[in-house]
């Protein structure tokens, strides 16, 4: 099946080409970085976690929200995702590899990277992250390959693939709660110690995840003859509309419990973001962009007239995707190391060389994703042609 | 067979990958290791004889230093009873270069030959002598 | 021939996934061993008994490990450079001048370390003062909970240990202190160390650090070397035996410790 990516358009190779030789030129600044250490980060004694940290973050949340394409279509028999699954399945196989990428990066030690498996400590959250992202990884693996090896064979799925299908909901939701527990169960970190930052990440991940997938959808269809089906579309952007307003709900209360109770632990990092602290003010626009982001994207997705209309759903979803990635792919790390223990502000801005490692991590992803997809939907225009 | 012609190239690719250890090596000098003992400390000892025998060091070195180092670190242990009965501080600075304070003639010697690099000396100080020699 | 393509390559499949597994039990195993690496057979082999290792007898012993530190004694600036100083110098700790620092003990205003204390109109002398500032050596430290390879754990003497060997740079230790006790090896620190002390090793790029009571001179019957140079303004002893030096002070003075609400439980403690 997997010969499917050898065949393709002019463009499908350009693309590739393109992709390989963006790679070529970000692993150089891994090689600096292998070389130097990560002195060439922005990161500092005071903010320890950065982008890649960051980047690792969000990118659970998009595997993760696969699930809301298994919940309907397995769980419910929502047949209009049909057309789909598999673009979701794969779209998390591409999504948990950035993930496992962007924590290998940011690791002052590559090299002893095996180390986590050779002296497992139960008691650390960052074992049992590993541990839950390459079960899911695995997961999805076998699901979405054998799920289309048996539509190209027009045969059934084989029969143990279904427990497998029921495991991956819980798994999903496990891998973006493990991840929330790295932050959420540190003493001293006020912005993150939080009961509510699981299903904060869960929320925000439901919708910035299928917000992504729809719009690579929107992207390929471009090229392809395969259309996923405008039932799906109209489904998922309403499942995107629902998880984005609990996002911003989830946020509102957070904001409440620290503003109402005046604690300053709870209000710093909320104040460092929003209004600047001590004087730095750095992130200050951002967090705006992405608060009018937010509102646009709302007010487009709520209104069933407006959601439905492809072109505003489209700059909605841009924007969503936008104003979820400044708050959960940059600001929550920056912010929870602020202030730090002695009361200071350390402002963290990411250097170049650390952008394009990133960014080449993220060309990985793409290229995965791009060979999958081929793949999936090569099989899936030819068994529906 | 189908494809011969793609199969025959990938199968020679394929075996010229795989051999390229030799290719790299192939015409270069095999200088035989040499570990030199000639140091002050060992020039003055009247048995030279390491903390365990020759023989049991040579085969046996890392595996001690590795059980060294887990002892000294993580089980706060820091003497050493050899076989003889003599008690050494396991440190590789006070004990080890106290006598081997030649890195390049002894440690390298056979590490250059294998193709071993520790990674002892990113974070341990090398001998004095050594580290005068404009390391 | 009765084996077709097919078959032919589900054998040659499963035994390569055999062989491989095997290689992978086989060196988990004695990685998992660790503690039995020490090649025993082969010591017996070659005719020898098994050796030992053992504890310095000097060594000095206590169930949990703590300090006080008594401000009211540190008056003059080299009262503090003493202790910073010679920590800095036996220890190897680089003086690298930008964020990505590295402090084993080092100063900060009084309301710095204690922020949640900072009352005001406070006493002048005190709002103004320096503290020595350390790791805590935490009794339960959220530090070592984190760590997903045990490079970070508690030795039974209540000293809150590092293993440069095991480190993988992850910095999960330096999100969850919640004193800003740890600092990462951002770089190379050689360059950056006045004088290498050989017989202390330096850290190497990509590995966290910090104070550890200086762990090494305890093993082997020696105070920690700032209590040994700040004059008798650092107590330190046994927090579990009543007649230690530490809990006479404390027992006689008040004293306060960092962010004691976090439950760590920390054993450093402040005589103001």
């Amino acid at each position: 099946m997997i010969e499917k990516a050898l065949y393709g358009s002019k463009k499908y190779w350009i693309w590739v080409l393109f992709l390989v030789a963006l790679l070529g030129v970000c692993f150089h600044f891994y090689l600096l970085q292998l070389k130097d250490g990560l002195t060439i980060t922005g990161m500092s004694r005071n903010v320890s976690w950065g982008l890649y940290i960051a980047q690792f973050t969000y990118l659970v949340g998009v595997a993760a929200s696969a699930v809301m394409l298994v919940i309907p279509y397995y769980l419910h028999h929502y047949k209009a995702f049909a057309r789909m699954m598999i673009l979701g399945e794969f779209m998390a196989i591409a999504a948990v590899t950035m993930c496992m990428l962007f924590i290998f990066v940011d690791l002052g030690q590559p090299m002893r990277v095996m180390n986590v498996l050779l002296y497992p400590q139960l008691h650390s959250v960052m074992f049992w992250d590993m541990t839950v992202l390459s079960g899911y990884l695995i997961l999805n693996i076998l699901i979405g390959w054998n799920t289309l090896e048996a539509e190209r064979k027009n045969a059934p799925p084989p029969s143990w693939i279904k427990p497998l299908i029921y495991l991956s909901v819980v798994w999903a939701i496990s891998i973006h709660t493990v991840t929330a527990f790295l932050y959420a169960g540190l003493p001293g970190r006020p912005y993150w110690l939080s009961a509510i930052m699981a299903a904060r990440f869960l929320a925000g991940a439901f919708c910035s995840g299928p917000a992504l997938l729809l719009l690579l959808v929107f992207f390929v269809q471009r090229f392809v003859q395969y259309r996923v089906g405008d039932e799906a579309i109209k489904a998922l952007s309403k499942i995107v509309a629902y998880a984005m307003s609990v996002n911003v709900f989830f946020l509102l209360l957070e904001i409440f419990t620290a503003f109402y109770s005046r604690i300053p632990d709870d209000m710093n990092a909320f104040r460092y973001l929003f209004v600047g602290l001590d004087g730095h003010t750095t992130l200050v626009p951002a967090m705006w962009v992405s608060v009018g982001l937010s509102i646009v994207s709302l007010a487009i997705l709520v209104p069933p007239q407006l959601r439905d209309n492809r072109r505003l759903l489209t700059m909605a979803l841009i924007a969503l995707v936008i104003a979820t990635w400044i708050d959960k792919g940059f600001s929550l790390i920056a912010a929870g190391f602020v202030p730090n223990p002695f009361d200071r502000v350390t402002v963290y801005l990411p250097t170049f060389p650390e952008i394009m490692i990133a960014l080449g991590v993220y060309t990985i992803g793409l290229l995965i994703l791009t060979i999958l997809w081929k793949v999936a939907i090569s099989v899936k225009e030819k068994t529906t042609a | 067979m189908y494809n011969s012609g793609k199969i025959i190239i990938g199968l020679v690719l394929f075996i010229g990958l795989v051999t390229t250890p030799i290719w790299f090596n192939i015409g270069k000098a095999d200088v035989k290791p040499d570990p030199s003992l000639n140091t002050p400390v060992i020039q003055q000892m009247k048995v030279k004889h390491c903390i365990e025998s020759k023989q049991f060091m040579i085969d046996n070195h890392m595996r001690l230093l590795y059980d060294w180092r887990y002892a000294v670190v993580r089980d706060n242990m820091t003497i050493y009873k050899s076989t003889t009965g003599q008690y050494f501080t396991m440190s590789l600075e006070t004990t080890c270069f106290h006598c081997h304070s030649n890195e390049k003639q002894f440690c390298n010697q056979c590490h250059t030959y294998a193709n071993i690099q520790p990674y002892c000396w990113e974070c341990h100080v090398k001998p004095a002598q050594e580290s005068a020699n404009g390391h | 021939m009765d084996i077709d393509k097919r078959q032919f390559l589900k054998i040659v499949g499963v035994s390569s996934a055999l062989w491989i597994g095997s290689r992978l039990a086989g060196g988990l195993s004695s990685v998992f061993g660790i503690k039995d690496r020490f090649d025993k057979r082969a010591l017996a082999d070659a005719g020898y008994e098994v050796s030992k290792m053992l504890p310095d007898p000097k060594e000095l012993k206590a169930r949990q490990w703590a300090m006080a530190i008594d401000i009211r004694q540190f008056k003059t600036p080299d009262d503090y450079t003493r202790c910073i100083g010679v920590c800095d110098k036996i220890h190897n700790i680089p003086d690298i001048p930008t964020k990505q620092d590295i402090k084993w003990i080092w100063e900060e205003p009084y309301n710095a370390a204690f922020p949640e204390q900072h009352n005001q109109y406070m006493e002048a002398a005190l709002e103004n003062k320096s503290v020595l500032l350390l790791c805590n050596q935490c009794e339960f430290p959220p530090c070592v909970r984190v760590c997903p390879t045990g490079a970070t754990f508690k030795r039974p003497d209540g000293i809150v240990m590092m293993d440069y060997h095991r480190c993988i740079g992850c910095r999960y230790c330096m999100a969850a202190c919640p004193y800003g006790s740890r600092s990462f090896n951002f770089r190379d620190p050689r360059p950056y160390i006045k004088k290498i002390d050989p017989d202390y090793p330096t850290r190497t790029r990509g590995v966290v650090e910090k104070c550890d009571f200086c762990a090494e001179r305890l093993d082997q019957g020696l105070m920690p070397a700032c209590v040994d140079a700040s004059k008798g303004a650092m107590i330190f002893g046994d927090l579990r035996d009543q007649n230690s030096a530490i809990r006479k002070v404390l027992s006689t003075n008040f004293s306060i410790r960092r962010k004691p609400e976090l439950g760590t439980q920390p054993n450093v403690f402040y005589i103001l």
